[in-house]
């Protein structure tokens, strides 16, 4: 362990902004060379997934995949990151002088365009991308719920079976020419523009379904509260398959292409701003007050009822925008999605990242999903492997990998040239 | 004009139990008073009657003239109740700061649409908050915890994150439930320096549990005696020390062998 501490002291120094300059390169790299690189190593094609495929598929071009990644990825990475941190260090000072919002929106546009020219390579990396980024969105929602409110809610694929199911129906109804509802209502040019609005009111069906389990949980908590809670899940599934008029358990396809890569980052960034304003609001650590103590957040004027309606509202309201961008990016949706395996694959993200924790819900949502797709060719023991990577984190960390942090962007975003006064973990 | 808290023939049962029966209690603005009596007389069960914990079965319970009987715990601690709790309600999670800061929430107006966009006006309340809460700290000398998480600090500080919450609702009476449980005889003055500190501040009128006869008898200006629900004597600490049936309550008949 000492000895991994001191091979990555001399990248101490370097910024989030150099580590974006050295993703940059290796981005551009791969893009310009990545196809040259590949046909000297004999691998098919440019690996889409750091050749997790490639390796698992056949292990003869494990050295080849592995050989790729160095060449491509880790030397420029750290190279470049290293070389240039004097430079980056300047910049981020530079940085630091703006104010607090502009600074991280610049830093948001760099990650965006890095993340945009890595996908573009193929069509299958914007998948992963996107999904990656809706579940994000998921499982901060039901952190916000399971871990700064301290329930242990088990509905939240029926909250996005609701939001999925309600945009899909407006979209499909106001903008698009299809079997199930024939002429579009609307100009379908208006689509895109009005597509945040869709998903705001599928948000909306999902915080109104949410009520349902809210409101028994003012009576009871824990395990009966899980229960009910499993019980709305397949409430929902249930009405969803019986309803003939949104397709039955045959589902709805062909939404309208609006879930970019570009609306699903902003929405991503958007969910990420507003969970953590809430959860440092005074309003938002009433969640915490309740989950440790609720009489005495009585007694501290909590109007506890109110705050406990207000999570859950709130992560059904995204988990509703997650269901509604996923049957987008995915333009097909079924009832059969929703189902237990959604659900224990949004708890083991937020279990795995860390609750009460807005760094562990993207830790775990990314390496969960990636995880899950890398591992995708051992077909059934990647449900053995995943499990047990998840069994290992609640053995040496059982609240998650990083719990009970809050996010602080001037922290992630300072020029490292120099050790801060007590700033220094 | 009425007095601040009034409490007549407040009656409660836990199922056929008679928890508490006939209590009455006046409190001027300003106020100390004392509640003492043996193990499981009822005194807790008093406080959580009157904060709004549990709902009297009987009596009148008014704070300024208004009704507080059957109304929300929150409510009644915005009306100006706050409390402490006998084994510390603190939340483990949570850091110092936060504390206090929690306790400020019924004084903020911005509403769940500013705290999620937190606009200016969020903003502006939340650093008055964190400033009140500074001071807070201050005052009860913890200012040098603010960032430890609670669970770090040592029992007497606790008690003090605690009184310091309780001030930040801005009370108008401060319910003590025994103030220097399971502490040093150090920590004790200090908490008797403490609270003759919040009384003469804040103006606030206290109402205490409490167990050590010297700690009562030294700041509340009346006391009450309860033993199985009931109050036996009331009036000022030489009275009720030298009451004989107080004697009894807490030592026993004389002539027992």
């Amino acid at each position: 362990m000492d000895k991994l501490k001191k091979l990555f002291k001399p990248f101490s120094v370097v910024p989030l902004a150099g580590w974006f300059l050295g993703v940059f390169s290796a981005v551009l790299m791969e893009f310009y060379l990545g196809d040259l690189i590949s046909y000297y190593l004999y691998l098919p094609k440019i690996p889409v997934l750091f050749g997790a495929l490639f390796m698992l598929k056949t292990p003869l071009m494990i050295p080849s995949a592995l050989a790729y990644d160095l060449v491509i990825y880790v030397v420029p990475v750290f190279l470049v990151a290293r070389v240039t941190a004097p430079l980056t260090n300047q910049l981020a000072e530079q940085l630091e002088r703006m104010p607090l919002w502009l600074a991280t929106l610049l830093h948001l546009a760099a990650f965006y365009v890095i993340l945009s020219m890595w996908a573009g390579i193929n069509d299958y990396r914007v998948l992963i991308v996107k999904l990656t980024m809706i579940s994000i969105i998921l499982t901060l929602s039901l952190n916000v719920i399971n871990g700064y409110q301290g329930e242990f809610s088990c509905s939240h694929p029926g909250f996005m079976a609701l939001g999925a199911y309600a945009s899909s129906t407006l979209t499909l109804l106001l903008f698009a020419n299809d079997k199930m509802f024939g002429e579009p209502l609307l100009n379908p040019a208006l689509g895109p523009w009005l597509f945040p609005l869709v998903l705001i009111i599928g948000g909306g069906v999902a915080a109104l379904g949410s009520l349902i389990v809210a409101v028994p949980s003012f009576r009871t908590r824990g395990d009966y509260l899980a229960i009910i809670s499993l019980a709305f899940l397949f409430i929902v599934k249930s009405a969803i398959e019986n309803l003939e008029i949104v397709g039955g358990p045959r589902g709805m396809s062909s939404q309208p292409n609006y879930a970019t890569l570009t609306v699903v980052f902003v929405w991503m960034a958007l969910c990420i701003w507003i969970v953590h304003n809430f959860t440092t609001s005074v309003l938002g650590k009433a969640l915490n007050a309740v989950r440790d103590n609720e009489p005495a957040a009585n007694s501290m004027t909590v109007n506890t009822r109110k705050t406990k309606m207000t999570a859950f509202m709130f992560g059904a309201f995204w988990a509703g925008v997650a269901g509604g961008l996923f049957a987008h990016v995915l333009r097909y949706v079924n009832p059969g999605t929703f189902s237990l395996n959604k659900l224990a694959e949004i708890l083991a993200m937020v279990y795995f990242g860390g609750l009460n924790s807005i760094y562990g819900s993207i830790v775990g949502a990314v390496s969960i999903s990636v995880l899950s797709e890398a591992l995708r060719p051992l077909e059934l023991f990647k449900w053995i492997i995943i499990p047990l990577i998840l069994i290992l984190v609640m053995i040496f960390r059982p609240h998650g990998l990083i719990s009970f942090t809050e996010l602080n962007v001037k922290e992630l975003m300072r020029p490292r040239n120099k050790e801060r006064a007590g700033g220094v973990e | 004009m009425a007095p601040l808290l009034n409490v007549r023939n407040m009656t409660h049962f836990f199922g056929g139990l008679r928890a508490v029966s006939d209590f009455n209690l006046t409190i001027e603005p300003g106020e100390i008073r004392g509640l003492i009596g043996p193990n499981g007389a009822g005194k807790t069960t008093v406080f959580n009657l009157i904060t709004g914990v549990y709902n009297p079965t009987e009596g009148v319970v008014e704070l300024e003239g208004e009704n507080i009987k059957g109304v929300e715990t929150h409510r009644i601690a915005d009306m100006g109740l706050g409390r402490t709790f006998q084994n510390l309600a603190l939340w483990r999670h949570m850091n110092v700061i936060d504390h206090i800061r929690m306790a400020h929430y019924s004084q903020l107006t911005y509403g769940l649409l500013g705290a999620f966009f937190g606009t200016p006006k969020c903003r502006q309340q939340e650093k008055e908050v964190l400033d009140n809460s500074y001071k807070l700290l201050e005052l009860f000398d913890i200012d040098q915890f603010a960032t430890h998480n609670i669970g770090n600090l040592p029992y007497g500080a606790q008690r003090r994150v605690e009184m310091a919450r309780a001030m930040a609702t801005r009370p108008k009476i401060l319910f003590l439930d025994e103030p220097t449980a399971g502490m040093t005889p150090d920590e004790l003055i200090r908490m008797i320096e403490i609270i003759r500190q919040v009384h003469r501040d804040f103006g606030v009128a206290i109402f205490m549990i409490e167990h050590r006869m010297k700690f009562v008898m030294d700041l509340c200006e009346s006391i009450q005696t309860m033993v199985f629900g009931e109050v036996i004597a009331e009036g000022p600490p030489e009275v009720i020390q030298n009451n004989p049936e107080v004697i009894e309550a807490y030592l026993g008949k004389e002539d027992l062998h």
